[in-house]
């Protein structure tokens, strides 16, 4: 039963994986944007109090929801290898770091251009942006640490440790609009119980968000089997796996 | 397509550069995704080349 995850820790069997999977799912994610993109952009009805501005929700929720997915796949990657010392496990927590960052400052800017014409501001030190900046400082130093020890395998284990440690904010993110009161809409999709959006807007945005993710998905396979070749350079693998 | 779309109502100096920063930053992801590994597999194939020379040094 555990087979599949003892082979997870073996690097060239994951770097043959990733190798295999990236086309495919760039593949899926190009259709599945290009087809949520028309559907959002030209055929979702307009809101009735936002009118067309509400478009900008098919690019700005998808970038929320994957900042928060690929956060927590980072911190659970980083617990798998520092509890059962699985190396892949670090590649793979560091090959998400930068994607994460990206989609967060994505969520972080679209919603600030949601912002403006709604709102009247760019930025207001709301409970939700708050959190959400915090998730991209928690990306930049994940990152910086683990770029800051001259010894690799050090570096691993302290970006993996704030890694786990900053796995706290992703739910302080997702509730914050709950717990607070907050400039920012309630959850709309990701909550207990129905979406609140009609049907015609909201197959869109699941399109969307199934394209940010198996984008994210062809972008994790392509960057991890970088990180692999960078950490396992002298192995006898790297070798056939360079050659073919 | 008409005006009507591309002024997206009077918000299209939101609605569009919003678009055109996620895009971006998709296009971003791929170009960086790719450079790692196209930079990694030429260390990687230099590293390989510099093993070699050196067993063949060594064999001499």
């Amino acid at each position: 039963m555990w087979t599949w995850f003892y082979k997870l820790a073996s690097p060239p069997y994951v770097y043959g994986v990733a190798a295999a999977f990236a086309p495919w799912l760039l593949g899926v994610a190009a259709i599945a944007l290009c087809y949520g993109l028309v559907a959002g952009l030209a055929i979702a009805p307009l809101d009735y109090q936002q009118g067309d501005a509400f478009r900008m929700i098919y690019v700005h929720v998808p970038s929320a929801l994957l900042s928060l997915t690929v956060y927590t796949v980072m911190a659970a990657a980083s617990a798998v290898a520092l509890i059962w010392r699985i190396k892949v496990g670090h590649a793979v927590a560091a090959a998400s770091a930068p994607i994460g960052a990206s989609f967060t400052l994505a969520a972080l800017v679209t919603g600030s251009l949601w912002g403006r014409p709604m709102w009247g501001t760019y930025w207001a030190w709301d409970p939700r942006l708050t959190s959400e900046l915090i998730l991209l400082f928690l990306y930049v130093g994940v990152m910086s640490l683990r770029s800051a020890f001259e010894d690799p395998a050090r570096g691993d284990r302290a970006a993996a440790l704030l890694a786990i440690v900053g796995v706290v904010n992703v739910p302080i993110v997702h509730f914050s609009v709950v717990w607070w009161n907050s400039l920012h809409q309630g959850a709309t999709v990701v909550r207990l119980g129905a979406p609140r959006m009609p049907g015609s807007m909201l197959w869109p945005l699941l399109v969307m968000w199934l394209g940010f993710m198996f984008f994210y998905g062809a972008v994790l396979c392509t960057r991890l089997q970088g990180e692999l070749l960078n950490r396992e350079r002298q192995a006898a693998w790297v070798r056939e796996a360079i050659k073919s | 397509m008409s005006s009507n779309f591309w002024s997206m109502g009077g918000y299209a100096r939101y609605v569009w550069p919003c678009f055109a920063f996620a895009g971006a930053v998709l296009g971003w992801n791929l170009w960086s995704a790719r450079r790692l590994l196209v930079a990694a597999k030429l260390k990687a194939r230099r590293a390989l080349a510099m093993a070699t020379a050196l067993a063949g040094n060594e064999s001499r």
